[in-house]
């Protein structure tokens, strides 16, 4: 991406718990500042218009699609990538379960299963279809997502 | 019991010598699962490449045109763009290339034959630009007419796809005055007796939606020049042997300079298999001595790959009893501009339209038509899908008139084992305790469950041939220190290949499955296997990766002889163990007390080999073959038409469960795909050919909400397939019959049969609408 002819905007975010500083041109996406600029390829990129939910990040504690975000929207705010992510019960429950198949849509998944368990500890089968419909999973692991977010839920109850 | 079996072909594999409480059987964790679960994994554009030139497409708004000019002196202007490639540029004659014909040039110099087939490239230093300056090239062309659909390219008089002015076209082909690449028919029995026996006749004509893989991961491709003159291609590609050896051709280097690294595909489903543009990427990057990127969209994913959409017009003969007594079947297989595979998708699925089932007659005239639409290549189940929507829909009809349990007229008519249920010059026979297979879903669905109001259910049967051919070779190396590598040229593309060669090699080698590493998507480093299709990693490549270590084995056998002074006749081996007349010793300890203080490690190779028969239809025998049931249970609201799947069970034949999770996953996946071919999927092309749904906005696949509320899987396990241990694949069966399935639960639902797909909730409002005016 050519970056040098384009007006850069300056922004200061909290990405995966570093402060950062970047220059960004003003039309590029978070996913591709994440991507591009930052190394930070755990956030996949496939219909960028907000449809598939392999972008998926947290941003300020809820799930945003990184392609419809600008970089230049996030000044000042806290942005959560896979690579930051502290949920390892739920990605081990994810590999358990077999809800990792090709593995492109899994970081985005795991994310808003993340964001979804936050809120919900104890979230219904009816919940985790709600709350994760808009991450789409060409693999059609859906059945095992819903069961790995539920033994993971099942298991921080118990914790 | 054991003996050591290095015989190359399928079908010599001795059965039931695997490890006791090995690793085989288990669900033991996907291999690099916890890499894809954290982001680690590195998929195709998550690595960087020095000095790339960022590659574009320039094609025009029209399925057909003649091309009169092309200006790039504006987008030549822009700053950043270095160079852009028409037809001009390539070698003369143009390459030519393709599976069943080379009937595909590089690039097209004057016709475009399809929406979305490049008429020139730009290569410029970023993406954007590229992009920007591909809108700039300008073409001056002429449409001119073209057939965008079945009706058209079989009407009097039809344009051709492909122009047959052109010698090259097809050359010797009978065909090539006509919109048919291939035509098939198998017969058997005397349909014409049948029918003068048969009580009831059914005859329906049934259409199947031009689909898509939608694979989450784009396609994407990297094409970097070597310093010795070389090439090296980096994509995610299903059958990284044979694109070596296409490109190598088509380029004019040895193997040995021509490179594929293959990053894991995010998703495949024959959508990562045969060349598109990496022919055209390869000579950007051989004329510029630059690296060439280029990374689809989704969108221009959905322009350069699809499924064969269908249509059937078939006849069904039964008995008041429910005996199938003939099967009468046209079917067409609409394709696009290029052959790619897909004529074989057509024989290899039509072949198995009558079902899995002894019907005494049957006649299938099948049809490969070329269109001016995307290219389409092989998916997931390949020819099946549309065969079976068309019959088993008509037995479930059949079923339905005579009055019978569709559940019992499959079982009547289910071919036993070892009986053939396709008949003619080249007949197969079942390799399976099919029944089973049925009785199972009987059992798992509560099939004569009472059903609420404004519900019903359905039941389907299909059965696909697996590989006829193919070439699977693999190394294993047992290191000093008891470790293992694995060499296996299998993609990993979501099957969890990986993952079964482990557990093989763990357990024939008695080690710890956390010391087996598995090496592949290098064919620099890995050596040949034909190509991930067909279900076969398990079986194919499984074989050859056990064979090796068992090859393995009868070298630290000999060693140990030769070191010991011990005699070989008094020493065997077996999973993990080397056994002489003092006791058993693990096979690591016997290995390294064979390599002494020198170190070293021993290698053993394995090759599984099936070569097919001529004039077979399918190429040859199948391998094995993946039989499905399927169960729906849906609930409709008849005024609005929306329903819901409340039941969806999909029982197998896997010979063994070699990871019952992952063979849960990959059945299940197959069953979601098979409710988008369903239920919602389908490619809509405009009067110029131009597809209007392109992309995740406007073309909709399943989501969380589409699964049913009890959604299950299984597999009857009989050890019986050719794969390791009896292994058969799986992958690909549980979508074999999603739709007559749904089609018949429906029809129970509502009285209404719906005959095209998708049975969108809008179209099946239409049709329950319809039948109530017309009654």
């Amino acid at each position: 991406m050519s970056l040098m002819t384009e007006q850069l905007v300056t922004i200061t975010a909290t990405v995966n718990g570093d402060q950062v500083t970047m220059h960004v041109p003003a039309h590029r996406t978070l996913l591709e500042a994440l991507r591009d600029l930052m190394g930070l390829t755990g956030t996949k990129s496939c219909c960028t218009e907000g449809e598939c939910g392999a972008c998926t990040v947290l941003l300020n504690g809820l799930t945003a699609c990184s392609c419809l975000v600008l970089a230049a929207e996030v000044d000042g705010a806290e942005i959560v990538t896979i690579e930051g992510l502290a949920a390892l019960d739920l990605q081990e429950n994810f590999v358990a379960k077999g809800a990792v198949q090709c593995g492109f849509c899994t970081p985005g998944q795991i994310v808003s299963a993340h964001a979804l368990l936050a809120q919900n500890p104890n979230p219904s089968e009816q919940d985790i279809r709600e709350h994760m419909s808009g991450n789409l999973c060409r693999c059609g692991s859906y059945k095992r997502i819903i069961e790995a977010i539920q033994t993971t839920a099942e298991g921080r109850r118990n914790a | 019991m054991l003996k050591t079996d290095i015989g190359e072909g399928l079908h010599s594999q001795p059965v039931g010598d695997r490890k006791a409480d090995g690793y085989v059987g288990t669900s033991v964790p996907r291999y690099g699962g916890l890499d894809r679960a954290s982001g680690a994994q590195k998929y195709i554009a998550d690595f960087n490449f020095a000095d790339v030139l960022e590659a574009a497409l320039v094609y025009v708004p029209v399925g057909r045109a003649e091309i009169e000019s092309i200006d790039a002196s504006e987008a030549l202007a822009m700053p950043g763009v270095e160079r852009v490639i028409t037809a001009a540029d390539l070698p003369d004659p143009m390459p030519w290339f393709g599976v069943n014909f080379k009937d595909r040039p590089v690039m097209v110099a004057k016709k475009v034959n399809y929406y979305g087939e490049p008429v020139a490239l730009v290569l410029a230093e970023d993406a954007d630009t590229a992009r920007a300056a591909a809108k700039r090239v300008r073409v001056a062309y002429r449409e001119i007419p073209g057939v965008y659909n079945r009706e058209q390219a079989i009407a009097e008089g039809a344009p051709l796809a492909q122009d047959a002015s052109d010698p090259r076209v097809r050359p010797n082909d009978p065909l090539r005055e006509s919109n048919v690449i291939e035509k098939q028919l198998v017969t058997w029995g005397d349909v014409a007796e049948q029918e003068a026996k048969a009580d009831l006749i059914v005859e329906g004509t049934y259409t199947y939606p031009m689909m898509t893989h939608f694979t989450i991961e784009p396609l994407g491709l990297v094409a970097e020049p070597t310093d010795d003159g070389g090439l090296t291609l980096h994509l995610p590609v299903q059958h990284p042997y044979l694109l070596q050896h296409m490109i190598a051709g088509l380029v004019k280097l040895p193997l040995s300079k021509v490179r594929i690294l293959a990053p894991d595909p995010g998703g495949g489903f024959g959508g990562k298999q045969i060349a598109k543009y990496s022919p055209l990427m390869s000579f950007a990057a051989l004329l510029t001595g630059r690296t060439v990127r280029f990374m689809y969209t989704l969108e221009e994913t959905f322009l350069a790959i699809r499924r064969a959409g269908s249509w059937a017009h078939v006849r069904t003969g039964f008995s008041k009893a429910g005996d199938i007594l003939f099967q009468d079947i046209q079917i067409d297989y609409v394709l696009g501009a290029y052959a790619d595979v897909a004529p074989r998708v057509m024989t290899k699925g039509s072949y198995v339209g009558a079902g899995p089932y002894h019907t005494p007659a049957a006649r299938i005239d099948a049809r490969a038509l070329l269109t001016n639409t995307t290219v389409s290549t092989a998916m997931r189940a390949y020819g099946v899908p549309q065969v079976s929507w068309s019959c088993e829909s008509q037995i479930n009809e059949g079923a339905r008139q005579l009055g019978l349990d569709p559940a019992e007229v499959r079982r009547r008519n289910l071919a036993a084992r070892d009986e053939a249920f396709i008949g003619g010059s080249h007949p197969s026979v079942s390799d399976g305790d099919w029944r089973q297979v049925l009785d199972k879903a009987l059992e798992l669905s509560d099939w004569n469950a009472p059903l609420g109001p404004n519900c019903g259910k359905g039941l389907a049967m299909a059965v696909k041939p697996s590989a006829t051919t193919g070439l699977s070779q693999s190394l294993v190396r047992l290191l000093y220190d008891g470790s293992a590598m694995v060499y296996a040229g299998t993609s990993d593309m979501g099957q969890g290949a990986r993952t079964i060669w482990s557990q093989a090699a763990a357990d024939e080698l008695g080690i710890p499955i956390d010391k087996v590493t598995v090496v592949s998507g290098d064919t620099d480093q890995v050596p040949f296997d034909l190509q991930t299709s067909a279900s076969r990693s398990s079986v194919f490549m499984g074989d050859a990766v056990v064979r090796a270590c068992r090859d393995l084995r009868g070298r630290v056998l000999a060693m140990y002889a030769e070191v010991t002074g011990a005699d070989p006749e008094q020493l065997s081996h077996e999973p993990g163990k080397l056994i002489t007349p003092d006791g058993e010793l693990p096979l690591e300890e016997a290995a390294r007390k064979a390599l002494g203080s020198l170190r070293g490690e021993f290698i053993g190779q394995g090759t599984t080999r099936m070569t097919g028969v001529k004039g077979h239809p399918l190429g040859g025998p199948a391998s094995f073959f993946e039989l499905n049931c399927t169960v729906m249970k849906v609930e409709v609201d008849p005024e609005t038409g929306y329903y819901k799947v409340l039941q969806h069970i999909v029982v197998g034949d896997a010979g063994i469960e070699l990871n019952p999770v992952q063979i849960a996953a990959q059945d299940e996946g197959a069953a979601v795909m098979g409710i988008g071919q369903s239920a919602m999927e389908q490619y809509i092309f405009d009067e110029h050919g131009v597809l209007r749904n392109a992309g995740a906005l406007d073309y909709r696949i399943p989501t969380f909400m589409d699964i049913a509320d009890d959604f299950r899987s299984a597999n009857v396990e009989n050890l019986d397939g050719p794969g390791p241990y009896g292994a058969k694949g799986v992958s690909e069966s549980g979508l074999l019959v999603t739709s007559a399935a749904l089609g018949a639960a429906i029809q129970d639902a509502t009285g209404v049969q719906v005959r095209d797909l998708p049975i969108t909730y809008e179209r099946l409002w239409a049709e329950i609408n319809r039948s109530k005016t017309t009654v």
